[in-house]
């Protein structure tokens, strides 16, 4: 009893010294965005922040709450359309026998292997000529393009879940396809709603790919935009840069803290993120 | 509810093959079913022919043609067949970044895997507070890659960054990690060895759960040692999970982009560049672009997603079917 007690401790510790190696980068962006600029070039630097400041913080204020209002819009958009389209397909494919259905679904498998700079590149050529670079809207759809299909499929995995008899009583009961879907499957699918718009916010949220190409230097960039300018303008101000890393990963922080089930579920069933 | 939730996703390895590989016994339904089917399927139909079929169409008539900025526009580049891809197999640079995807990815996966196998091995000894762990280990995985690219650059900064200064510490020199073509692709690669330990953790974590408790019982009861039970049993039981998972890594580890453009550009001097940096760096990178030979690098990469994602396919329908 003791032994086996014993033994669970020594785990417990190196589980946390593990998670704490894991984790001490993050540590290590909180710690800077804290940290002076006077004390930033120290040698060597100060594990911990000794005179902290919120310089930093103060700086993303002034500068950055535009990028994250955009970025904010951008997340919603691409939520709202990748729900909208992915829902349907996923009803349809797990419950309604469409001849071609598994030509689709290799097809949407197979959509999710191209790299991202492909498509910002043939997105680049088409919004060139249609004139819908530096877009909020077209950078919504094209941000899409990273969820739609990891979408569909946790849809179709989930609605496979769903017993038929259920479907069927609503058929039995004059229900059609369309008032089925919407007064059963979807209100039933309610998990699969939370995963795929979590990933869908979290990968428009976090795209920088898409958002480098398409609305570089337009009146509306992301936050993910915002920090790369920050960085390439060499800037020095490292606590202002690792303030807004910080304020960019609080998304992931609250989707991990609230919704842990679903982002491991979602993991595990789709795998897909670049 | 939540016993419908779990469902589809207790076995990872049926995930996302689940509705492309899965044999359909029952015939598909005549009449009035097929046409409300496709009516629920037309916008995602469309929505494929629009924003994938269109921009890798448009990506590989870029490749085919001689575009220069102004016929860009205009859109009246003349057609020259293969040479945007002969200029791209001639050019000095293609040697390099071949080489760097190759050794990128294959350095990547070893590690992703074998640090993500090992952590969940060790996780799956259920102690207190493991799941909270666990749960924290997905961290970096959830983080938006300019977040850990820029975190990784100041830690591996070659003046200011903690790396040289812990290095310094125990009397070795300062390293440019970043900055000296010998180090950057190693820098890359530790940065994104980081990103991806979680997704192998929860994936093979997960395809863990799945090997029954009673076969660890018998061998410990046949007096084997942890270090037997793990090669004799977890490693060979867990080998349909470790092929799906290493085939999706190398899938996603060989278009990376982000965490290598923005940590090195690829630089210095061509020393850290990818298939995926290089393309991007033709089409976007320079003053003047060059889209034909950008595109064509790209096609290069989509041919090798493509070939290695049927033969995830392949071995997932092997899986379902046994």
């Amino acid at each position: 009893m003791t032994r086996s007690g014993t033994r669970g401790r020594v785990r417990t510790t190196i589980g946390l010294l593990l998670t704490g190696i894991m984790l001490f980068p993050v540590y290590w962006m909180l710690n800077v965005s804290l940290t002076r600029d006077q004390d930033m070039r120290k040698s060597p630097p100060d594990l911990f922040p000794v005179h902290p400041t919120l310089a930093g913080y103060r700086t993303v204020l002034d500068e950055q709450l535009p990028y994250l209002g955009t970025s904010l819009v951008i997340g919603l958009g691409t939520v709202v359309l990748t729900v909208a389209l992915a829902a349907p397909a996923g009803y349809a494919l797990a419950k309604l026998r469409p001849r071609g259905g598994g030509i689709l679904s290799f097809v949407l498998l197979a959509a999710q292997m191209i790299p991202g700079i492909i498509m910002a590149m043939g997105f680049y050529a088409i919004y060139l000529q249609l004139g819908l670079l530096q877009s909020v809207p077209g950078l919504i759809v094209a941000d899409s393009t990273l969820a739609v299909p990891f979408g569909v499929l946790i849809f179709t995995a989930f609605v496979s879940g769903i017993p038929g008899e259920l479907l069927q009583a609503a058929r039995t009961d004059g229900a059609g396809a369309l008032r089925t879907f919407w007064s059963i499957v979807l209100p039933m699918s309610r998990n699969a709603v939370v995963t795929v718009s979590l990933f869908a916010f979290l990968w428009s949220w976090s795209d920088f790919v898409l958002a480098g190409t398409l609305v570089n230097g337009g009146a509306h960039e992301p936050i993910t935009l915002g920090i790369y300018h920050y960085i390439g303008n060499n800037n020095q101000e490292w606590n202002a840069i690792m303030a807004t890393a910080v304020v960019a990963s609080l998304p992931a922080a609250v989707i991990l803290v609230l919704a842990q089930r679903y982002v491991a579920a979602g993991v595990t069933a789709g795998a897909v993120k670049d | 509810m939540s016993s419908t939730t779990q469902k589809p996703y207790r076995r990872p390895a049926s995930g996302p093959g689940v509705a492309a590989t899965a044999p359909r016994r029952d015939r598909p339904r005549p009449g009035s079913q097929q046409w409300a089917a496709w009516a629920f399927l037309t916008p995602v139909t469309l929505y494929l022919v629009l924003f994938y079929a269109y921009p890798l169409y448009r990506n590989l008539d870029l490749s085919l043609r001689n575009y220069t900025v102004r016929s860009f526009v205009q859109g009246d580049a003349p057609f020259t067949g293969l040479d945007n891809y002969q200029k791209v197999f001639d050019d000095p640079t293609f040697g390099p970044a071949l080489l760097h995807t190759v050794v990128f990815t294959a350095v990547c996966l070893v590690f992703q895997y074998a640090l993500g196998l090992a952590l969940a091995v060790f996780f799956n000894q259920h102690f207190r507070l493991s799941a909270t762990l666990r749960a924290l280990f997905l961290v970096p995985w959830l983080l938006p890659l300019i977040v850990s690219a820029s975190t990784w650059s100041w830690l591996l900064n070659s003046e200011s960054g903690l790396v040289n200064a812990l290095l310094g510490a125990v009397g070795i020199d300062p390293v440019n990690w970043l900055t000296a073509p010998s180090w950057s692709l190693t820098s890359v690669i530790i940065a994104n060895i980081w990103i991806g330990v979680p997704f192998n953790l929860v994936v093979l974590y997960s395809g863990l759960q799945s090997i029954p408790v009673s076969l660890y019982e018998a061998a410990a009861l046949d007096g084997a040692n942890a270090w037997q039970r793990f090669w004799r049993i977890t490693f060979p039981l867990l080998r349909p999970v470790s092929a799906i998972t290493l085939l999706l890594g190398l899938v996603y580890t060989l278009k990376v982009f982000d965490i290598i453009w923005i940590m090195t550009k690829g630089g210095p001097a061509d020393s850290s560049t990818t298939f995926a940096t290089w393309s991007y760096q033709l089409g976007f990178g320079n003053l003047v672009p060059a889209f034909g030979p950008g595109a064509a690098v790209g096609n290069l990469l989509v041919v090798a997603a493509l070939v290695f994602g049927l033969v995830y396919v392949r071995v997932q329908r092997k899986q379902a079917l046994s």
